[in-house]
């Protein structure tokens, strides 16, 4: 075996990210790491090439127990790594980023023709017709990507890892990355690939291993192991579960009459397909997908995040306009971001503070919520969502996660908006809160709010929504309602590769 | 030249031949080699200094003690050859250690506090200029015998045009500068810090000695700058110099540089300097447009070569993300 | 408020300290004598002469709270009392002199905040084109001359007494109250910060970070207006070259001093102008205890080393590393376990 990972641990302040993991890797062999957001994917990853140290276990390359402490240490011992986000130096020409470090020298002075021959050497066999003294930064990520795992085959040379490699490539681009990596493969290199394209996953890998939670789920040949197989695993619960599920009772019929909002034909090229979504008053919808299918970024259109390139939104009363967050919270929305940390909290400020800054910018700065409004606002909310801290003065970046996402909730609940987005909503929170914000949304919607939850976990999904869209590649797939919202027809929509995508849909 | 790496650089040269070229059709005598000569001899001291601020800025630092660094030299060399009977190139040897030192000093607190450059060579700023003053109030006058034959030393280029010793040393500063930058592995770093620190990092660059090595560079050249002032004013005065850094900055932005570090070329500082020595020399020559007229054309031409750059800037990486 | 005195006690604690040694060596730096109908005394003179710098610290703390820097300062200083000096000259009447001054630092500082709001420029960066081209911008007002103006009325903003006291003195309390008050009781201060610690997911909350960060830039360009107008009042005359040297330097030390991080959030406005009376305090000190005033730059320097130094955050992470490590005995070398500053 070229490389093993025996009980791999890692933990951080409170949450193991990685629980005694398995994986194993052979020279010519791809090998898919797979998992959602927060499944352990990149803390392997990192503790693989010395970001990180790990807590327990242990990493063996070629047999030999090795604990690499740096990237140009992992590198040293032959484990390279390119990730999405080229981490090459934008600034730099071509020939100099595959060259760093290691440049041709006569007296200590860099000779440009030898680096430029250099570089030329190591770009061979890898199909690239380009100007090595050009930025690399005028190229397209494919062409980076592609010069990125060139300098890591050159330096490391024994295992390479590709990092969500072809999240920004098109067919072609991604056609032309996978002949080099099967080149790669036959050359003896245990490669091992991450991604979220199951159709890559299948088109190029040997052996699939899935993450989910920190633990590893599975280990299996990817010939054997079929699509809705593979997704469950994924995504969490086997197939039995889903009886369960199915008897919750649904209410008998969305509710009758206008619909509070209805999107039309709304996209943005290249980000998301244009769609028709039509929201009622007090429902929940709910919205699928695997990681990239543009999930988020259908919400970040809704809210003006992004503008939209075409369609319209329009309630009762016409029209309306969503150039950006000022806009749409205007109209009524709210939106909970995926990212809580970098999205959501202003980790500095009180819990107080954090509460009332939506409401507080929607008045302007003249008109100051007045204090015992503040006051009373933030003792309400954290009495209504639960908030556990030791008062509303707390900064809000010393919560934990369930209850940070709580104080996001109450910014937007403050606001009494007609449209709530919640962004996977119980990343990353403890069960007990993870129960709680599901009741939250029951309550809200009881009350005439609708409410779109965008999540990755199914089965919380499946319990609460009215209604479930599946995305797949930035468009909308299936719709589910009623009865027909089931483990498996989600599941399918999802697996249902090119070819069966008229059918589920 | 489609390589859109060198567009900063050739807007630079643009702008210079250009600028030149309405001077001499104003006033013809501006293309001699007396103007030339001058030019080079006037604009020495920034020019040796603007060379090691190319190398800060490249890595995207920045330093503010130059100038007080380059006052601080003069008060030394005065009077060190006053005081102690060293030779004068004992003491430029002493000088240079000691401002080295000092710019590796700061370097090093950058990375270590990891503390924004501004601040930290602030303090360095009024620290060299305080022991500057602590050394002496009044401008010190040099006159030791080796050190005013050194003054004299210069070659008669044909037309009569002087090119001066420290003319030459500031053209010898550029070619080592252009060298470091663009031909070692030490400026391959300086590049790359510029470009992105935790990338750098994660390329295998050395980034702690990087930072001290940077900043211990500009601290050489402003020592070197403060003898080449030296030699040029023939006296030290701690109040010397006072903003020298701000102007050693824009000539390094108009010389085509991203300010916020990774992109630039060495000699593009090298027609900065040159142009903002044109601009003042045509002031000269004009004799009725005013010396303040040079503080807003530099201003004028920072604005439009940051927000050149911004746009470039956006234009590839939209290009590339598209 | 016992949490805002809370805030404000370690510069308070510090500007006793520093009186305290400057009375030591320089026994009479307390005594306040009334003569002539106006107090006189050291102290006085640390509140007058610190007028400047406590004004520019207001703005700039806003500034700073942002997450940016306002280098032209200083600059805008010589420019606005250029323009009030011209405007006196050129026959206008106090009003619109002051008028004047006060437009042409909203403008510049609107430009600025232009640069780093809409443009998109670091701030360092921004500030840095007025710092430069803004000598050569006041000396075209001025044309290249001290530019001088008998103006009675002027002249009374500068060197003036109200009660006693300089009227200087009576200008910055007033501004740093006024901002405090317009700060802490409208929302503005909660923008303010909230932009400057997470501008992406304050803008997700509906806050117009664009015009909250050209208001403060223009807050502080109208500070610096101010300054600019006492001190040409003070002198009857504007000095291009040297009205506002370096004190944008000693505006961001007052802030900084006064505790507020340059990574932006959090801030005090009074916490800063106390920053500025330390500083000021050390200056005349100096001269009062008969210190040539060369001393100054070496103490500011060491000063601002100190303070960066207590507040630089990867330090306090290797003092923590360092000590856990010494209890513990670790054999392992630790030199080399490389800091973790992933986080910039």
């Amino acid at each position: 075996m070229l490389l093993a990972l025996q009980s791999l641990t890692k933990t951080f302040v409170g949450m193991k990210a990685l629980d005694e993991v398995d994986f194993e890797l052979a020279s010519g062999e791809v090998h898919a790491l797979l998992g959602e957001n927060g499944a352990g994917k990149s803390t392997l990853i990192k503790c693989l090439t010395g970001v990180y140290r790990r807590d327990a276990g242990s990493i063996l390359l070629d047999g030999r127990d090795i604990s690499p402490d740096s990237t140009s240490r992992a590198q040293a011992l032959g484990i390279g790594t390119v990730y999405q986000e080229v981490n090459l130096l934008p600034n730099l020409t071509v020939a100099q980023n595959l060259t760093f470090g290691h440049e041709p020298r006569r007296f200590g002075i860099i000779s440009p023709r030898a680096q430029r021959r250099r570089a030329a050497q190591m770009l061979e066999g890898y199909g690239l017709d380009i100007d090595l003294d050009r930025d690399l930064g005028s190229y397209s990520v494919a062409v980076q990507q592609l010069v990125a795992i060139a300098r890591a085959v050159e330096l490391s040379g024994r295992v390479l890892i590709l990092d969500e490699p072809t999240a920004s490539l098109d067919d072609r681009e991604v056609q032309m990355l996978f002949a080099v990596v099967r080149r790669l493969r036959d050359r003896g290199l245990g490669i091992i690939f991450v991604s979220h394209f199951l159709d890559q996953v299948y088109a190029l890998c040997d052996r699939i291993t899935v993450l989910r939670n920190g633990c590893r789920i599975v280990t299996e040949r990817s010939d054997s192991l079929d699509r809705v197989r593979l997704i469950e695993h994924m995504l969490g619960r086997e197939l039995a579960a889903q009886e369960e599920s199915e008897k919750r009772h649904r209410r008998s019929a969305p509710l009758a009459g206008e619909p509070l909002l209805s999107f039309a034909g709304v996209g943005r090229r290249g980000f998301v397909e244009p769609f028709d979504l039509e929201v009622q008053r007090g429902e929940v919808i709910g919205m699928s997908g695997l990681l990239g299918s543009g999930r988020t970024e259908t919400a970040e259109l809704m809210f003006g995040i992004r503008r939209m390139h075409s369609g319209t939104v329009s309630d009762a009363e016409g029209d309306l306009r969503l150039n950006n967050p000022r806009d749409a919270i205007a109209a009524g929305f709210g939106f909970a971001p995926e990212d809580r940390k970098t999205d959501g909290i202003i980790a500095d400020l009180s819990i107080r503070d954090n509460i009332v800054l939506a409401m507080q910018a929607r008045r302007g700065w003249l008109r100051r919520v007045p204090r015992a409004e503040q006051k009373r606002l933030a003792a309400d909310y954290i009495e209504r969502l639960d908030i556990r801290t030791s008062g509303p003065e707390k900064a809000v970046g010393e919560l934990s996660g369930g209850n940070q996402q709580k104080v996001v909730l109450a910014r937007w609940l403050a606001m009494n908006p007609r449209f709530l987005v919640l962004d996977e909503p119980t990343r990353g929170i403890d069960v007990g809160a993870h129960a709680e914000i599901l009741q939250l949304v029951r309550e809200l919607t009881a009350r005439g709010m609708a409410v779109l939850v965008i999540s990755s976990e199914l089965d919380e999904l499946i319990a609460v929504s009215d209604r479930v869209i599946v995305l797949r590649d930035r468009r909308q797939v299936a719709r589910l309602s009623g009865s027909d919202i089931t483990l498996e027809n989600v599941v399918h929509a999802i697996a249902a590769s090119d070819e069966h995508r008229e059918v589920s849909a | 030249m489609r390589n859109p790496r060198l567009y900063p650089l050739l807007a630079t040269i643009a702008i210079f031949i250009i600028a030149y070229a309405i001077c001499y059709l104003q006033f013809p005598y501006i293309l001699s080699t007396r103007v030339a000569g001058n030019l080079l001899t006037d604009n020495a001291y920034l020019g040796i200094v603007a060379v090691g601020m190319t190398i800060v800025i490249l890595s995207g630092g920045i330093d503010l003690s130059v100038g007080s660094v380059i006052a601080f030299s003069g008060v030394f060399i005065a009077v060190m050859l006053r005081d102690s009977g060293l030779h004068p190139l004992a003491v430029f040897a002493l000088l240079l250690v000691i401002t080295t030192a000092f710019g590796a000093a700061m370097g090093w607190l950058i990375y270590r506090l990891a503390m924004p450059a501004f601040i930290v060579t602030l303090a360095g700023m009024f620290l060299v200029r305080g022991v500057a003053y602590m050394m002496s109030i009044d401008s010190i006058p040099i006159d030791h015998p080796f050190f005013t034959s050194l003054q004299r030393v210069y070659w008669l280029m044909p037309g009569k045009g002087r090119l001066t010793l420290i003319g030459v040393v500031m053209l010898l500063a550029f070619v080592v500068g252009h060298i470091i930058a663009h031909r070692t592995r030490f400026g391959a770093n300086v590049f790359a810090l510029g470009g992105g620190e935790q990338t750098a990092r994660l390329m295998g660059s050395r980034v702690g000695r990087t930072t001290v090595m940077i900043y211990a560079f500009s601290g050489l050249m402003a020592g070197l700058g403060g003898i080449v002032f030296a030699l040029y004013t023939g006296s030290g005065y701690p109040l010397a110099t006072v903003g020298t850094e701000l102007t050693a900055i824009a000539t390094v932005v108009i010389g085509g540089t991203l300010l916020t570090g990774g992109a630039g070329y060495v000699f593009g500082t090298l027609f900065g300097v040159l142009t903002m020595g044109l601009i003042q020399t045509y002031i000269v020559f004009d004799g009725t447009l005013s010396s303040w007229w040079t503080r807003i054309a530099i201003g004028v031409l920072l604005l439009a070569f940051i927000v050149l750059q911004k746009g470039l800037l956006r234009l590839t990486t939209a290009r590339s993300a598209a | 408020m016992p949490a805002a005195v809370k805030r404000i006690l370690p510069q308070l604690i510090t500007l006793l300290g520093v009186m305290v040694l400057v009375s030591l060596v320089f026994p009479d730096f307390l005594s306040i004598d009334y003569s002539d109908g106006r107090l006189v005394g050291p102290v006085i003179d640390v509140l007058k002469r610190g007028a400047p710098v406590a004004l520019l610290a207001v703005g700039m703390t806003l500034v700073v709270a942002t997450g940016g820097i306002d280098l032209s300062v200083g600059t805008l200083m010589a420019i606005t009392g250029a323009v009030a000096a011209a405007a006196i000259v050129a026959g206008h009447g106090l009003v619109l002199a002051i008028v004047l001054a006060l437009a042409a630092g909203l403008c510049a500082g609107g430009f600025s905040g232009f640069l780093v709001a809409v443009v998109g420029i670091q701030p360092i960066v921004a500030t840095l084109i007025l710092m430069i081209s803004g000598r050569g911008i006041a000396q075209l007002i001025t044309e290249g001359r001290i530019l001088t103006f008998n103006m009675p009325g002027f002249a009374f903003l500068g060197s003036g007494t109200l009660l006693g006291v300089p009227v200087p003195v009576w200008i910055w309390l007033a501004v740093t109250a006024l901002a405090i008050v317009i700060v802490r009781r409208t929302a503005l201060g909660l923008l303010i910060e909230s932009v400057g610690i997470n501008r992406r997911a304050s803008a997700l909350a509906g806050v117009n970070a664009r015009v909250i960060l050209i208001a403060v830039y223009m807050a502080s360009g109208l500070c610096a207006a101010l300054a600019g107008i006492i001190t040409t009042a003070d002198i009857r005359g504007a000095d291009a070259n040297n009205a506002g040297l370096w004190l944008e330097l000693d505006a961001i030390l007052a802030t900084v001093l006064g505790g507020n991080s340059l990574r932006g959030g959090r801030f005090s406005i009074s916490a800063a102008v106390i920053g500025a009376l330390i500083i000021q305090t050390i200056n005349t000190g100096i001269l009062l205890a008969g210190f040539p005033s060369e001393y100054n730059l070496v103490i500011k320097a060491v000063l601002v080393i100190l303070i960066l130094v207590v507040q630089s955050p990867s330090l306090a992470g290797d003092l923590k590393r360092l000590g856990s490590q010494l209890s513990r005995r670790a054999p392992r070398r630790s030199a080399k376990a490389a800091p973790q500053r992933s986080d910039r």
